[in-house]
């Protein structure tokens, strides 16, 4: 997820890919286990979007736990960031009628028709992480994933917590490093932000500056250099990803300033390397953004296969880390 | 007539009208940051807006630098963005194996490890477009394309983080109070410049660019010169790509030196260079990659909106690019300059512009 942007490039690296070596297609591997269609055991059919990030192997490794765990047959296929390869998987998980399809998909448009013949067969589609455009709305059972706009206000929620801490009086001078630029979590992200600050900040909270660092950390350390200069009186920064918190506190340093106290830092994700940075002193929350979503969509495939009925968006279980929580928390991060 | 001729001498010499726009971009920034000129001490090192453009500049003064020469020959290198993520990859990736990362023979293994591989994707480019005779937008392609997936493949998809003291020198660190990477990129221009401009391999350069076969047939090696400038295009990427991944002591895979390659070709233009190959400038190379650094920083402190960045980056390079073409200048300044222009200044014109019209034709 903190990695759109990539997908974006990745998928234009493997268009280009495609062109020259045209006939490099991948064989889906849907057509591996035995269709055991007469055992107990749910099979379940589960195509990724493809590896383009930390975040999304995190999350294909818990899904493939979490399957392995529950005891479900698991037919795992990677789409490698094309909507083809997604659809021809999961023609071949109708054909081979598995109990429950989940797919992260590759673009949002363009699965009615793919979709309808999943419906036909009455197998019923989970989406995971991201959101499709349809028509029709039966066409899928229920979203599992992340609530960026919520993870904005809970960014906002814990800062108020984080100056509460540092004892923080007088004006509050906000830099935000945005995400990619016109992808959904960075657009979200800064809604869900804005909407808990003009509700109970009004006066006091301002954004100054805001600009995008393109969820890297490269571009995160080039643009707080820059606003450091143009504005030497920022006290708070609110990062769209950890990554670009990492970029950043390097830039405060070499400004002679200290992340995590001249500069408060909130950021969003919780990877590994936050949580380092966090026990370090010099981020000060970190809101999650959970990959980990497999025990998750364990449980509601289940639900959906006994038939149960389940919410339209069941949203991922993610934890608000505080300063204090971050060395207890560290060796639980997977990615 | 003097200061106008001397005014005329000036403005047609081809670092005039990169520089003057360099000038414009820093002054722009004053109203916005006041204090953007100056620079103080900080932690023992220089600091300051100035000493930043130059520190996240030099990545791309070096790969555009060594895109110099590649298109002189009237080629082009696509694979240096993969090429930068390869080696940034490489070299973390093998450090982040060692017990101790601090060890400087380790960091020097690393780093030679990296330019090896860079050495290699040079040579598999220049092999591609001297031997093989594939347009080199195509041969370079290949590794642009498939480069970045191996870079993947080294980090396995993630950001490796490196926490090595000497490493984070040649990108990120300081010394004699500068940016260390100012130094570095001071030695490869200088190198460079001696080199092309000391000795007749500037002109071998030139030659195979302005025409490749010709100067095989007075005797010159083009093959041999045009593999040498892809090897060292890769290397300067190489290089590049420590710093980049240096800087931010992390490897990125998918993001490091994305689309630099662009950026760098940009820079190339804007310095005077032609795309046509035949006649280069370093130093014009050098200017127009601070300009492009400069334009980011200009972007980011006075404030542009995000959604419009790109835009206004899109306008100041058109304005650069139109600035730098002579017919554009001779169709707006040319006209308004007769109106203005005082009796002798106008025959001056015209008796200059005369004879080079009978020459064109």
């Amino acid at each position: 997820m903190l990695n759109r942007r990539n997908f974006i490039a990745a998928a234009v690296g493997v268009a280009a890919a495609g062109g020259l070596a045209a006939c490099a297609k991948k064989e889906d591997s849907a057509s591996n286990t035995s269709g055991s269609s007469g055992d107990k055991a749910i099979t379940l059919g589960f195509s990724q979007v493809g590896a383009e990030s930390g975040w999304r192997t995190a999350n294909t490794d818990s899904v493939k736990e979490a399957a392995k765990e529950a005891g479900y047959t698991l037919k795992f296929s990677d789409a490698q960031q094309k909507q083809e390869n997604q659809i021809s998987a999961i023609r071949s998980f109708i054909a081979q009628n598995v109990d429950v399809i989940a797919f992260s998909p590759v673009v949002v448009t363009g699965w009615d028709a793919v979709l309808k013949e999943a419906k036909a067969k009455k197998i019923p589609v989970v989406l995971t992480d991201r959101s499709v455009e349809t028509s029709d709305e039966s066409l899928y059972v229920t979203l599992v994933g992340s609530d960026f706009t919520d993870e904005g206000r809970r960014a906002a929620k814990i800062l108020e917590k984080v100056l509460e801490k540092a004892g923080h009086k007088g004006a509050v001078k906000i830099a935000q490093l945005e995400g990619t630029t016109g992808a959904a979590p960075a657009i979200e992200r800064a809604k869900g932000f804005k909407e808990v600050m003009d509700a109970d900040h009004k006066d006091d909270w301002k954004i100054v500056v805001s600009q995008t660092g393109d969820f890297t950390r490269a571009g995160g350390k080039q643009v707080m250099a820059a606003f450091l200069e143009s504005n030497p009186d920022i006290n708070v920064l609110f990062a769209h990803n950890d990554d670009m918190a990492i970029g950043a506190i390097q830039s405060i340093e070499a400004a002679g300033k200290k992340p995590g106290k001249d500069i408060l830092i909130v950021s969003i994700d919780g990877v590994k390397d936050g949580f380092v940075a966090m026990s370090e002193g010099k981020i000060n929350a970190i809101v999650e953004c959970n990959p980990l979503l497999g025990p998750q969509l364990m449980e509601v495939v289940k639900k959906v296969h006994d038939g149960e009925s389940v919410e339209r968006w069941i949203k991922t279980k993610e934890g608000d880390f505080m300063q204090d929580q971050a060395e207890a928390e560290l060796p639980n991060r997977k990615y | 007539m003097t200061t106008t001729s001397r005014w005329r001498a000036l403005t047609h010499h081809q670092l005039f009208w990169p520089v003057a726009v360099l000038v414009v971009l820093l002054l722009v920034n004053i109203p916005f940051t006041p204090d953007f000129f100056s620079i103080r001490m900080s932690d023992g090192h220089l600091y300051g807006s100035l000493v930043s453009i130059v520190l996240f500049g030099s990545p791309l003064i070096l790969v555009a630098v060594g895109m110099t020469l590649v298109i002189a020959t009237g080629g082009i290198d696509l694979s240096v963005g993969a090429v930068v993520a390869i080696a940034g990859a490489l070299a973390c990736s093998y450090m982040s194996g060692q017990a101790d990362q601090n060890a400087l023979s380790g960091v020097l293994l690393a780093m030679g490890l990296a330019l090896l591989a860079a050495l290699v994707c040079g040579l598999w480019n220049g092999f591609l477009v001297a031997r093989m005779g594939i347009q080199p937008i195509i041969a370079t392609l290949i590794i642009m394309v498939a480069g970045r997936g191996v870079a993947q493949l080294i980090t396995d998809g993630q950001i490796i983080t490196v926490n090595s003291e000497p490493y984070k020198l040649i990108g990120g660190g300081y010394w004699l109070t500068l940016p260390f990477s100012i130094f570095v990129v001071a030695v490869v221009v200088a190198v460079t410049v001696a080199l092309t401009r000391r000795t007749a391999l500037g002109l071998l350069v030139e030659s195979v660019g302005g025409n490749a076969e010709a100067s095989r047939l007075v005797g010159i090696r083009s093959r041999r010169i045009k593999i040498m400038v892809y090897v060292f295009c890769a290397l300067c990427a190489g290089i590049a790509g420590l710093m980049i991944s240096s800087n931010t002591s992390a490897a990125d895979g998918n993001n490091a030196g994305l689309w630099i390659e662009l950026d760098a070709i940009l820079a190339v233009v804007i310095g005077g260079t032609s795309l046509l190959g035949g006649r280069f400038s370093i130093g014009g190379t050098v200017v127009g990659a601070l300009v492009i650094q400069t334009l980011t920083t200009t972007i980011y402190t006075i404030g542009v909106p995000t959604q419009t960045n790109l835009v206004f980056k899109a306008v100041v390079v058109i304005v650069v690019c139109l600035l730098q073409s002579p017919k554009f200048r001779a169709k707006v300044f040319g006209t308004k300059g007769r109106g203005r222009a005082t009796g002798p200044a106008e025959t001056a014109a015209v008796a200059e512009a005369a004879p080079k019209m009978e020459v064109s034709r």
